[in-house]
């Protein structure tokens, strides 16, 4: 376990040293939900009744922005390969990095997600389920962004190709994650406990079958 | 120990890269591989690190660690450095050394980074953070991971590229003392690493699926 600990410390740690990824996934957030009130002009009741969606919506892809350079910059420079020869199996390093992207780009893309209500007028008894169902949905993203991540790795301008892979796999993620919002600002009773149960279940899922297929995929890669 | 290789089979797509190939290393020895470029010195090694899964034929270890896979009992020097930019030198090797050697205390950890450090003649360059290093100091970052983990198998894939004469010197003398003291290397380059007792392999480009041997690929070009 000290061998994942250390990944994931160094992880984390680069995240931050290097900063663009995170400033560019927080920063395309912003544009994105400022652009659309522009965009759907000023009708303050239509805005907040699509708000959870929209804010999922464009967290999905704001998420999308930073998730190939999961495995990315340590294959390009080698490290992959060292890690794949050091005792940690390699289900675990992709889970040590996936967990990395989550706390690096999916909290605070969670914890910004409330100030980009305000410019969505978003209902004011839903901010704290929409943190709430954020921070339970958003290590889907990660976990399974990652397989993604390791499939496109050697692929050419496998961005797009990323994209199409993956974002597939986040409806489940999204449908619950708007629902628990709304059964909240409509008032169904015991809809948000039941929606965020299975956002957490679609989480949970995620962490441990997401590590194994990308593990297997940059296997493949490696050859 | 014995790294033994028993009749080895390599395709990569449609192509046999290596043909029935057998041979065997033994502790305090040291293998040379030699051959044209694509005559598959780089799949040989990647297939030992296990990277590549042999088509058919054996990689053994006999004798090494019983619970460990062959990849967890050697290092890979290949193309690339593993030297992250962004970090310092020391930062560099102290997350492999953790990394690789988990169960080591921190005292031992210290130690081996600072052995690494010496050996390579890092020391200067500790605190640079390693996108401001040549090539060639990346290179010696690269290999100082050689001293920062017990492992008794080195895969060494051109070590020397973009290595000075001298640096080339402290490579030699690493892998000479990792040798005497029972371990075993393999080594692709073209540079003569100054390993006298060195046996060497010498690796034909199979360009050819028909072809048996020398001759026939000679045709083929």
């Amino acid at each position: 376990m000290g061998a994942f600990r250390q990944l994931l410390m160094r992880d984390i740690q680069l995240a931050l040293r290097e900063g663009g990824a995170l400033g560019t996934a927080l920063g395309f957030y912003l544009l994105v939900v400022a652009l659309l009130p522009l965009g759907l002009g000023p009708d303050l009741k239509l805005l907040s009744r699509i708000a959870p969606g929209l804010l999922w919506i464009a967290l999905l892809l704001a998420a999308l922005l930073s998730l190939g350079r999961i495995f990315e910059t340590d294959n390009d420079d080698g490290s992959l390969e060292v890690m794949a020869l050091g005792g940690l199996p390699l289900e675990l390093v992709a889970a040590a990095k996936a967990l990395a992207h989550w706390i690096t780009t999916g909290i605070p893309l969670a914890l910004l997600a409330p100030l980009l209500g305000i410019l969505l007028n978003l209902e004011f008894q839903a901010y704290g389920p929409l943190v709430l169902t954020m921070l339970a949905g958003t290590p889907a993203i990660s976990f399974l962004g990652a397989v993604g991540a390791a499939l496109t790795l050697r692929a050419r301008r496998g961005g797009l190709l990323l994209a199409l892979l993956v974002l597939p796999l986040f409806i489940p993620t999204l449908i619950y994650g708007i629902t628990a919002i709304t059964s909240v600002t409509v008032n169904v009773d015991g809809g948000f406990s039941s929606a965020l149960s299975i956002l957490t279940a679609v989480s949970l899922g995620s962490m441990v079958l997401g590590p194994i297929a990308a593990a297997a995929a940059l296997r493949i890669q490696m050859q | 120990m014995l790294l033994n290789v028993e009749s080895l089979m390599i395709d990569r797509g449609e192509r046999r890269i290596i043909r029935d190939l057998s041979f065997q290393v033994r502790s305090s020895e040291a293998l040379l591989l030699r051959g044209r470029n694509g005559a598959g010195k780089t799949t040989l090694i990647r297939a030992i690190a296990g990277f590549l899964a042999p088509t058919s034929g054996k990689l053994t270890l006999e004798g090494g660690h019983e619970e460990m896979t062959l990849a967890e009992q050697c290092h890979y020097i290949g193309h690339l450095n593993g030297v992250k930019a962004n970090m310092t030198v020391s930062e560099n090797l102290g997350f492999w050394g953790r990394y690789l050697e988990p169960d080591a205390d921190r005292a031992a950890q210290q130690d081996r980074l600072e052995t690494a450090l010496e050996t390579f003649d890092l020391l200067a360059l500790e605190d640079i953070p390693a996108g401001y290093l040549s090539a060639g100091q990346k290179r010696r970052v690269g290999l100082a991971r050689l001293k920062l983990a017990d492992r008794p198998l080195w895969l060494l894939d051109e070590p020397t590229v973009s290595l000075d004469t001298a640096s080339v010197a402290i490579l030699a003398e690493a892998v000479k003392s990792h040798v005497a003291s029972g371990g075993l290397a393999i080594a692709a380059t073209h540079i003569p690493l100054g390993l006298e007792t060195a046996r060497t392999l010498e690796l034909v480009p199979n360009l050819n699926l028909d072809s048996t041997g020398a001759e026939a690929d000679a045709e083929a070009w």
